[in-house]
C-alpha cells in the first residue's frame, strides 16, 4: 500500500498548486532547451549570417536619412538588429508549435493536457515558457552582434526586456493557433512558405518602410497590416527607450487576439481538435 | 446490435453495472446505487463529421475493480478514452469520475485519474524522475513530496534504479511501466490503460498485465483495461466487448460465455461479432 498520501489538487485548485504546475512547465521547456543545445545554435547562426554578410554589404545602404527612434544616420546593421531580435523570437515562437505538432502526434500533448488545471492555463504557461527561452536566444544574439561591434545603447539592454516579452508571447500565441490547424508534422514546411517567410520579409525587419512606400506602396500597405512589423517597431524603439503607442497597442491587441485563438483551437468542447479522429493523439 | 446470442446475452447483463445496448444509468443498478461507480460512463455518442465512433456506450467501474474493455482495432477504444480524459468533449451522454461529472467539473474528475495512454507519452530526452516529476507537477504536487512519492511508484513497477536514465535508454516494456508509474503518481482513485500492452514482447506483457493487476488489488485502484487480447482476460474481470462503437455484451467473462452458448470467450466474442479477435501468436508476429 501506499506509505505517503497526497491529495494534490484533489479538493480544488490552490494558487501554490497553479505555481507548482507553471513551474514545472517552465521547467520542462527549459530542459529541453538544454537538450537541444544544436537547435539553440542553429537559432543563433540565422541572424548571425544577416548580421554578419548581409549587413556587411548593405552597410551603407541607409545613407544619411534618420528616422526615429534614431537621433542621427545609422549603418545598415544597427538597424537590423531589432528585426534580428525579432526574426529570432518568430522562428523560436514557430518551433514551438512545430514542436506542439510534433507532441500532439507523438501523444505527448496528451499528458499536458490532462493535467487538472484549467486548459487556458496549461497553454498561457507553455506560451511563458517559450517566450523566456526567446529571450534568453536574443539575450545571447546581442552579446555577439555588441562583440561583432554593433552600436547598442547602453539602456537598450534593459528596456529591451518589456518588448521581447511581449513580441514573444504574441509571436508564441500566433504559433500555437498555427499548430492547432496542423493536422501533420509535414504540412509544417506549407505554414513555413506560406505563412512565416511572407510575414518575415513583408515586415519593418530587414529594412525601412519608407524604403519600401518608394518602391512599392501595394507592398508597403501589406507590411502596415502585418503583425510582425508592429514587433520589430516595438522592439526598436524599446531599445532606444523610446515609447510606439501604435506599436504597443497592435502588439497587446494581437496578443490578445491569437491567444484567445489558441485556447479556444485546443478548448475540448469547440476547438477543431475534437472534430477530427486521431487529433489529440 | 447485431450477430447470433445477443439478445439472450442482453438479457443475462442487464442486471450488471454499465450493461450497455440501451442507455441505463449505471447507477439504475442495485450495485451502482450501494457503491457509487469509480469510473461511469453512460450513453455516450460521439461523431466525427457523419462517421460515429460511439453510439449510445454505457459501462462502470466499481471501486477497486477491473474492468476490460474489449474491442478490435477501431471499435471506438481510443475515442472512448479521449472523451473519459477530456481530450474530446462529451456532448452526448455522461462521463463521471468519482462522482465527478468529467464536462462540468473536469478539474476535480482529472484529478482522480490516472491515464496511460496508447501512444508513448514519455519525453525521450529528459530522465525517468524528470518524466514522473514533470507530472507531478502539472497535478500541482511541490517538489519534495513529489520525489517521495516517484521513488515510491517507481518501487512499485520494479525500475527505482532507472530513475536517473533517460526515457530513449529503456526497452518497449520498461517505457510502458514507468508510465504507469507516471499513472500512478498523484495517487488516482482510477486508472486507465488503452492498450497497454501493443508491441510489447511475451515476457514484458505479463510483467505488465500482472503488476497493474497487483497495484489494482493493493491499492484499491479502479483500472479500465482496453485491449483486443483475449488472453489479458481472467475469469473474474468484467468485460465490456466494444465492436463498432456499440457495446455489445457488458458483464462477467463466464456470464458473457454462457450467454452466448460458447465455450470460452473467443468463440463468444466471434458469436457476438461475427469478426475473430487475434490470436496472441499473431499479435506478437504483428508487433
Amino acid at each position: 500500500m501506499s506509505a505517503t498520501t497526497f491529495r494534490p489538487a484533489r479538493h480544488g485548485l490552490t494558487l501554490g498548486g497553479y505555481l507548482i504546475c507553471m513551474r514545472g512547465v517552465l521547467w520542462r521547456e527549459a530542459l529541453r532547451f538544454i537538450h537541444q543545445r544544436g537547435r539553440f545554435l542553429a537559432a543563433l547562426v540565422r541572424p548571425l549570417v544577416w548580421l554578419v554578410i548581409f549587413a556587411a554589404g548593405w552597410r551603407e545602404v541607409l545613407g544619411v536619412s534618420i528616422m526615429p527612434p534614431y537621433h542621427t544616420y545609422i549603418l545598415y546593421s544597427t538597424y537590423v538588429v531589432p528585426g534580428l531580435l525579432a526574426m529570432i523570437q518568430f522562428f523560436y515562437g514557430m518551433q514551438s508549435s512545430l514542436s506542439m505538432v510534433y507532441d500532439r502526434e507523438m501523444g505527448n500533448m496528451r499528458v499536458l493536457l490532462v493535467s487538472p488545471f484549467p486548459r487556458w492555463f496549461l497553454l498561457v504557461s507553455r506560451l511563458i515558457a517559450s517566450t523566456v527561452i526567446s529571450v534568453i536566444q536574443c539575450y545571447a544574439f546581442l552579446v555577439l552582434a555588441w562583440l561583432w561591434g554593433v552600436d547598442l545603447p547602453e539602456n537598450g539592454w534593459i528596456t529591451v526586456l518589456p518588448a521581447l516579452l511581449l513580441g514573444g508571447f504574441m509571436l508564441g500565441a500566433m504559433g500555437m493557433v498555427l499548430s492547432s490547424l496542423i493536422r501533420q508534422l509535414e504540412n509544417f514546411a506549407g505554414v513555413m512558405n506560406f505563412v512565416i517567410f511572407p510575414l518575415f520579409f513583408a515586415s519593418s525587419a530587414l529594412y525601412p518602410l519608407w524604403q519600401v512606400q518608394q518602391s512599392s506602396p501595394v507592398l508597403y500597405q501589406a507590411c502596415l497590416l502585418n503583425p510582425f512589423t508592429y514587433v520589430v517597431e516595438l522592439i526598436r524603439f524599446s531599445f532606444y527607450s523610446t515609447f510606439d503607442p501604435t506599436a504597443i497597442a497592435v502588439v497587446i491587441a494581437c496578443t490578445i487576439v491569437f491567444t484567445a485563438a489558441a485556447i479556444l483551437a485546443y478548448d475540448p468542447a469547440r476547438g477543431l481538435l475534437a472534430r477530427r479522429p486521431g487529433a489529440a493523439a | 446490435m447485431d450477430g447470433p446470442g445477443v439478445a439472450a446475452l442482453s438479457a443475462a447483463t442487464r442486471s450488471l453495472a454499465g450493461a450497455g445496448t440501451r442507455p441505463e444509468p449505471a447507477a439504475a443498478t442495485p450495485l451502482a446505487a450501494a457503491v457509487p461507480a469509480a469510473l461511469s460512463v453512460a450513453g455516450v455518442s460521439h461523431s466525427y463529421g457523419e462517421r460515429r465512433a460511439l453510439d449510445n456506450v454505457s459501462l462502470s467501474v466499481p471501486r477497486g475493480g477491473f474492468a476490460a474493455l474489449l474491442g478490435l482495432n477501431g471499435a471506438g477504444k481510443t475515442t472512448l478514452f479521449s472523451l473519459i480524459t477530456r481530450l474530446f468533449d462529451t456532448r452526448h451522454g455522461r462521463i463521471a469520475v468519482q462522482g465527478f461529472d468529467i464536462s462540468r467539473r473536469p478539474s476535480a474528475a482529472l484529478a482522480e485519474l490516472g491515464v496511460v495512454f496508447q501512444a508513448r507519452t514519455l519525453d525521450l530526452d529528459i530522465t525517468v524522475g524528470d518524466n514522473l516529476l514533470y507530472h507531478a507537477a502539472l497535478h500541482g504536487l511541490g517538489r519534495k513530496p513529489a520525489r517521495a512519492r516517484v521513488a515510491e511508484v517507481l518501487e512499485d513497477v520494479g525500475l527505482s534504479d532507472r530513475i536517473r536514465d533517460k526515457a530513449r535508454q529503456l526497452s518497449g516494456g520498461q517505457m510502458r511501466r514507468i508510465e504507469i508509474a507516471r499513472a500512478l503518481v498523484h495517487e488516482p482513485s482510477v486508472l486507465a490503460l488503452d492498450e497497454p500492452t501493443v508491441g510489447l514482447d511475451v515476457a514484458s506483457k505479463a510483467t505488465i498485465v500482472e503488476q497493474v493487476r497487483t497495484l489494482s488489488r493493493t491499492r484499491g485502484v479502479a483500472v479500465l483495461w482496453a485491449t483486443h487480447l483475449l488472453d489479458e482476460i481472467e475469469p473474474a474481470d468484467h468485460v465490456v466487448v466494444l465492436h463498432h462503437g456499440r457495446v455489445l455484451a457488458s458483464g462477467g467473462m463466464s456470464e458473457i460465455v454462457a450467454a452466448t452458448g460458447a465455450a470460452e470467450l473467443r468463440s463468444a466474442f466471434r458469436a457476438l461479432t461475427g469478426d475473430a479477435p487475434p490470436a496472441p501468436e499473431a499479435e506478437e508476429a504483428g508487433a
